[in-house]
């Protein structure tokens, strides 16, 4: 399958009173086109900063060390901020946790999206503000022609998002990321903005990176899943590869340790005993090994490599073990 | 009244109201639960449903239009200053923002010690050995007195937080959103934590929340909240197995899981309308498959119906089980 994304040995660090320190560690991963991945890993696990490499958003403290990201033939970090302006909107576009504060309070949402059409192509405004109601509709806002008038304050956060979805998708991308863009949302609204997302990936074969601290989003709305853990791309698979066996024992940790209304309420809920390391104090060897249940000297030592165990990759020197030690259960 | 000596606090019928530019809001409108003691009561709803509102009004933060709230058998509106005060050492609160709700300039010991000093319980000494104590009960060392809050996580902030609130060995604690803002595997830490304090001390809890996964685990009973209203209130099995009002089967169907064999459930999308009916009896209504059929819906004052001693209602039709 073609791959609309590929990302090669990405590493980014940012810096701190002990120097440069690494936050995103040889990330390598690829989206095909028409899939939708969905990128998981809690607070400080580099999975935004890997988001705003793909858009090349990366400022000062923060910097790229290396790596290589491909948006289909082209190669993105190398590429002049000239040249790459042209890609952002047209070949790749990101939507944010926040919608009030991804649109301007005081510009009138009708003139944000067509601003954002006429950047993308050579229509003039009457042109533009048609082809925006259709994208107000295609994003399920009611009422389009009357709604195109309206300021951010004037509509909920759900239809704020809509419109934020709309913008997004304006220049017709084939990629499309979303940064915790339903985080903020209320459940039922996040059910029918994941929703659409999910019918307009569909409609238009876009390529989908979705990245989520919440588990049950990424299980119900992505075809595989990446982990990551302090910088580090622990686990990658296919959903049920990942939610039914996973065999990274930082992935198994995270589904044991979550509290949705199917858990058993009569046990304390087997959380992952410590923190996150600090970015400036990661372990040596394997990142997660202070807090693993299942370390071994040799995982002080030695960093382990992201190698195909049971039709996945995954980060661990004991994987494939603990996968049979799990299935005899 | 039966309940009342069961109880160690009663909402009754509380209602208020906010007057805006653009109208009122009801943010509670004839609200009524009760606290058992050494049980937790979670309020769930969604942002703007009128579940804050409700705990800043038992915390006495707020004062409602009408209504009355009695804690250890006292009624809130008709107390002295002082006796207020008093009362507040039974009560006390863990909020949402790790961070924002300690003193980023004091330490944990003067952070947890805080109150005690308020009630003037203890001397210097007597006070860091209690504050030791706390810090242990909570997780904690004894080498973090000296931190600030910038040098602790957020889930030790939430740890100080709640070593502060039981300082004064109060009977209720109120967390509103307590854990909303941790990660997966430290908001676990932290459940576990609060239903072990629980147990040894014999503590009531009121559970504000927005995740009906964190009320699941946490709460022995629960009550379901909609634009400032109660919608449906039970025990955990009522509400989550055997749910009657529309709105909370849409609430949870729309709960994404993180179980692969959930992925192709059918799910029953709770319906947005731009205006919603504010007129309508029933203000779930417009988002009703049912209700929007109904004339009765719209119109005839809605009752709470009592399904069993501890389930019931507010509905013209509640769903079918069976």
């Amino acid at each position: 399958m073609k791959n609309a994304l590929v990302v090669n040995n990405l590493s980014l660090s940012v810096p701190s009173a002990k120097g440069r320190v690494t936050v995103v560690d040889d990330v390598s991963f690829d989206i095909p086109a028409g899939k939708k991945i969905g990128l998981v890993g809690e607070s400080g696990s580099g999975k935004s900063l890997t988001a705003y490499s793909l858009m090349r958003l990366i400022k000062d403290p923060v910097q790229i060390d290396k790596g290589e990201i491909f948006l289909g033939e082209k190669e993105i970090l190398g590429m002049s901020m000239k040249d790459f302006r042209h890609m952002r909107g047209n070949d790749i576009s990101m939507i944010y946790q926040d919608p009030m504060s991804a649109l301007n309070p005081i510009m009138r949402i009708g003139a944000q999206i067509i601003e954002s059409i006429r950047l993308h192509s050579d229509l003039d405004h009457g042109q533009a503000r048609r082809l925006a109601i259709e994208h107000l509709a295609s994003v399920g806002i009611p009422e389009p022609d009357r709604r195109i008038d309206s300021y951010p304050f004037e509509m909920s956060g759900g239809m704020l998002q809509r419109v934020v979805i709309a913008i997004a998708l304006s220049g017709e991308p084939k990629v499309l990321i979303a940064d915790e863009a339903t985080t903020a949302l209320d459940v039922t609204t996040q059910d029918r903005v994941l929703t659409l997302i999910d019918k307009l990936a569909a409609e238009r074969g876009l390529s989908v990176l979705l990245i989520t601290h919440d588990l049950g989003v990424a299980a119900q709305f992505s075809d595989d899943i990446m982990v990551m853990y302090a910088g580090k791309l622990v686990e990658k698979g296919s959903v049920n590869q990942i939610f039914s066996h996973p065999v990274h024992p930082y992935t198994k940790a995270l589904l044991d340790s979550r509290c949705d209304y199917t858990i058993d309420v009569t046990k304390p809920i087997n959380s992952i005993a410590g923190q996150p390391p600090r970015l400036d104090n990661r372990p040596d060897g394997c990142v997660f090994s202070p807090r693993c249940e299942h370390v071994q000297p040799r995982c002080r030592e030695g960093v382990p490599p992201l190698i195909s165990v049971q039709d996945r990759l995954a980060a661990c020197f004991r994987a494939e073990e603990l996968f049979h030690v799990e299935m005899v259960k | 009244m039966r309940t009342q000596v069961t109880s160690v606090a009663t909402v009754m019928g509380v209602s208020r109201i906010f007057k805006g530019k653009t109208g009122v809001v009801h943010a509670l409108d004839n609200v009524s639960f009760d606290l058992k003691p050494g049980r937790t009561l979670a309020l769930v709803g969604e942002s703007g449903s009128g579940k804050t509102t409700a705990a800043r009004v038992l915390l006495g933060l707020d004062t409602p239009n009408s209504g009355s709230i009695e804690i250890l058998g006292r009624t809130l509106g008709l107390l002295k200053h002082e006796e207020l005060r008093l009362l507040r050492r039974e009560i006390q609160v863990v909020q949402q923002d790790p961070f924002s709700q300690l003193n980023r300039r004091h330490s944990v010991e003067r952070i947890i010690s805080g109150p005690l000093l308020a009630f003037n319980i203890g001397d210097k000494e007597s006070r860091r050995d209690q504050v030791v104590e706390l810090l242990k009960s909570v997780g904690l060392e004894k080498e973090h007195l000296r931190r600030r809050p910038h040098e602790l996580s957020g889930g030790q902030c939430q740890r100080v937080a709640i070593a502060r609130a039981l300082a004064l060995d109060p009977k209720i604690v109120v967390l509103d959103e307590a854990v909303s803002a941790l990660d997966v595997s430290v908001r676990a830490q932290v459940l576990n934590l609060l239903r072990r304090i629980q147990e040894e001390r014999g503590l009531t809890y009121l559970f504000i929340t927005h995740d009906l996964g964190v009320a699941h685990y946490m709460a022995d009973e629960i009550a379901v909240m909609f634009r400032g209203r109660i919608v449906e209130r039970g025990n955990r099995d009522d509400v989550f197995n055997n749910s009657r009002h529309h709105y909370t089967v849409g609430l949870l169907s729309s709960v994404p899981l993180a179980t692969p064999s959930a992925t192709k459930r059918s799910r029953e999308q709770v319906q947005a309308l731009p205006s919603p009916g504010v007129d309508d009896a029933c203000l779930y209504r417009s988002r009703c498959a049912l209700g929007l059929g109904r004339e009765d819906c719209k119109s005839t004052p809605l009752k709470i119906t009592q399904g069993s001693e501890t389930h019931s209602w507010l509905c013209h039709s509640p769903v079918e089980h069976g």
